[in-house]
C-alpha cells in the first residue's frame, strides 16, 4: 500500500481509539460542574476530588488492593504451573494450560456467574477476598502464557550445565531460572493488575453489594447523571495502563510477548 | 486445585440453572426445566437473535478494518509497533464502564463530536447520537477493534514477507498483492479471528445498557439484569448455560477448521 495511504489509515485508526479519550480528557479539566466539550476554563480540580472525596478515595483503595491481590495470587497459581509445563511436558498440562485461558473463551458474564454460584453456595457471597480469588483465577491465564514464554527462552544446556557442575534442582531455580524469568513474571504481574483493576462484571456479582470498586463507582455513579470527576478517573485509569504497559515494553520485548517472532526466530 | 475452581463454578451453574428460584433468596433445589422453557419463548429468541447479529456484525466490521491494519502494522520497524501495541492493550484493557462513558459524552448533545461540526459549520445545531444502535455499534467495535487486532497480530507477523514481494516482483500492486496473496494465505486465521471476536463481542453486557435503548439489550445484559437486580439466579444461569453452549460450538468449528488448515 502506498505510504500516503497507509499512513492516512493510521491516522484514521488512531483518531477512532483517541477520540473518546480526547473528550473526556477535555472534559475532565472543565471549570465548572457540567460536562462541555470543548473545555471551558482549565481547572485540575476534579483530579483532586479522586483523592479528597471520601466515596472516590475509597473506591481507588479498593481497586488498587483488590487489584495488587489478585495479581500477586494470579503469578503465584501461574508460576508453579509454568515451571512444571517447562520441566515435562505431558497432556496433563496441555489440559491446564487450556483451562487457564478458558476463561478468555468464554463472555465474562458466564466466569462472572460461575463465580457467583461458587460463591454463594459456600457461602462467602459478599466477602471482600471473593473478588481478589475469582480475580485471580480469572486472569491466571496473563502471567501464565508470559511466564511460559520466559521459560521458553531458557537454553537448557545452561540449566544441564549447571547439573553437570553439582548444582541441584533448587540451586538452578534460584540462581538461573528465577532471574532470567523474573521480567515476564512482572509483565504477567502487570497484565493481571491493570485488568484487575478495570475488571467490572466478576467485581460487581461477588462484592458488588458490600465492596465500591473504581468501574463499579463509575457505573453506580452515571445513574445520578455525569460528574467531571467520573472523567478525571477514567483519564487516571487509562494513565495508569498507558504507564504500565509502556513500561513493560520498554523493559520486555512486547511484540514478543504479545506473540511476534523475530526474523530468523524458529518455534 | 486449579481445575476444580473452573470445573466446579461451571457445574455449579448447571445445576442451578435446573433450580427453583426463592423469592428474596437465592435459590432452591429443586428440579425444574421452567428456566430453559421461559427462555425459549419468543421474547428472548428475538434477543438471541439481535445479540447474535450485532455480535456478527461487529465481528465483520473488526476484521475488516482490523486485517489490513494488522498487515500495515506488523510492517513496520519493531520499535516503531511498540507505541501501537501500547495503545492498543491501554484501550484493551479499559473497563467496559469507561468505554461506554467515554463514548456517551462523545456522541452527546453537550459534550459531543456534534459541537466541534457545529463549531466548523457542517451542522446547525449539536445533536445526541446516544443512545441508539449506532452508539451501541461504535462502543462494541472501539473495545473489539483492539482485540481483533491483538488476535491477528502474531499470524501476521509471522507471514512471510517474500510472498507479498513475490506478488509485487511480478506485477500485482501492493493493494492487489494483499488481497490476493496475503488474504488468502491467512484465510484460517481471519475465521478463527472472526468467531473468537464474536464470542468476545457476545459478552458485552454495559456497552448494549449504557449506550443502547431496552431494544439493542443483548443476552449478556439479561444475564446480568436477571442475576443481579431480578436475584433470579436459576433463570440467569439457564441463559448462561445457553450462552455457553453457543460459545463451546464456535470455538470448536474454529478448532476444527484450524486444523484443517494445517498440513498433517
Amino acid at each position: 500500500m502506498s505510504t500516503a495511504l497507509s499512513r492516512l489509515f493510521f491516522a484514521l485508526v488512531g483518531l477512532f481509539l483517541a477520540a473518546p479519550l480526547i473528550v473526556i480528557a477535555g472534559v475532565s479539566v472543565n471549570e465548572m460542574r457540567s460536562l462541555t466539550f470543548p473545555p471551558v476554563g482549565f481547572s485540575l480540580a476534579w483530579y483532586g476530588e479522586i483523592f479528597t472525596d471520601p466515596g472516590w478515595r475509597g473506591a481507588l483503595t479498593t481497586s488498587v488492593l483488590i487489584a495488587l491481590g489478585a495479581a500477586t495470587l494470579a503469578v503465584a497459581i501461574a508460576l508453579p504451573i509454568a515451571y512444571s509445563l517447562w520441566r515435562r511436558v505431558s497432556a496433563v498440562g496441555r489440559i491446564i494450560q487450556t483451562l487457564g485461558i478458558s476463561p478468555f473463551v468464554l463472555p465474562p458474564v458466564i466466569t462472572a456467574l460461575g463465580a457467583l454460584s461458587l460463591w454463594a453456595t459456600v457461602g462467602a457471597y459478599g466477602a471482600w477476598y471473593t473478588v481478589v480469588i475469582s480475580h485471580a483465577i480469572f486472569f491466571t491465564s496473563l502471567p501464565l502464557v508470559t511466564i511460559s514464554l520466559g521459560f521458553s527462552t531458557i537454553d537448557r544446556e545452561v540449566t544441564e550445565a549447571a547439573r553437570t557442575m553439582g548444582a541441584d534442582d533448587r540451586t538452578i531455580l534460584t540462581t538461573i531460572v528465577l532471574p532470567m524469568i523474573a521480567p515476564y513474571i512482572v509483565s504477567g504481574f502487570a497484565f493481571a493488575f491493570v485488568l484487575s483493576l478495570n475488571e467490572y462484571i466478576v467485581a460487581y456479582m461477588t462484592v458488588g453489594f458490600t465492596l465500591e470498586t473504581v468501574p463499579i463507582k463509575i457505573f453506580n455513579a452515571l445513574r445520578y447523571g455525569y460528574t467531571p470527576t467520573m472523567a478525571s478517573v477514567s483519564i487516571l485509569f487509562v494513565a495508569v495502563a498507558v504507564a504500565v504497559f509502556g513500561t513493560v515494553a520498554r523493559f520486555g520485548d512486547l511484540p514478543k510477548l504479545l506473540g511476534a517472532w523475530r526474523a530468523g526466530d524458529e518455534k | 486445585m486449579l481445575l476444580a475452581f473452573f470445573v466446579v463454578p461451571f457445574g455449579l451453574m448447571i445445576a442451578v440453572s435446573f433450580f427453583q428460584r426463592v423469592q428474596g433468596g437465592f435459590y432452591e433445589p429443586i428440579v425444574t426445566t421452567a428456566n430453559y422453557a421461559r427462555f425459549l419463548s419468543l421474547f428472548f429468541g428475538k434477543i438471541l437473535l439481535f445479540s447474535l447479529g450485532l455480535s456478527a456484525l461487529v465481528a465483520a466490521i473488526c476484521i475488516t478494518v482490523g486485517a489490513p491494519f494488522t498487515y500495515l502494522l506488523t510492517r513496520l520497524k519493531r520499535p516503531m509497533q511498540v507505541p501501537w501495541l501500547v495503545a492498543l492493550l491501554a484501550v484493551l484493557s479499559l473497563s467496559e464502564v469507561i468505554i461506554g462513558f467515554a463514548w456517551s459524552t462523545l456522541l452527546s448533545r453537550t459534550a459531543g463530536v456534534s459541537n466541534l461540526f457545529v463549531a466548523i459549520g457542517l451542522m446547525d445545531a449539536p445533536v445526541a447520537w446516544t443512545p441508539g444502535f449506532g452508539a451501541v455499534l461504535a462502543g462494541m467495535v472501539y473495545q473489539a477493534l483492539p482485540y481483533s487486532v491483538l488476535v491477528l497480530y502474531p499470524s501476521f507477523s509471522r507471514l512471510d514477507p517474500s510472498l507479498a514481494e513475490a506478488a509485487k516482483t511480478l506485477g500485482a500492486s501492493p493493494i492487489r498483492a494483499f488481497l490476493t496473496v496475503v488474504l488468502p494465505a491467512l484465510r484460517t486465521t481471519l475465521i478463527a479471528t472472526f468467531i473468537i471476536v464474536f464470542v468476545f463481542a457476545l459478552g458485552a453486557y454495559l456497552l448494549p445498557q449504557l449506550l443502547g435503548r431496552p431494544e439493542h439489550w443483548t443476552l449478556s445484559v439479561l444475564i446480568t439484569d436477571q442475576a443481579i437486580y431480578q436475584s433470579n439466579m436459576p433463570f440467569a444461569a439457564a441463559m448462561a448455560v445457553f450462552l455457553v453452549v453457543a460459545s463451546l460450538l464456535l470455538v470448536l468449528t474454529t478448532t476444527l477448521l484450524g486444523r484443517r488448515g494445517q498440513p498433517a
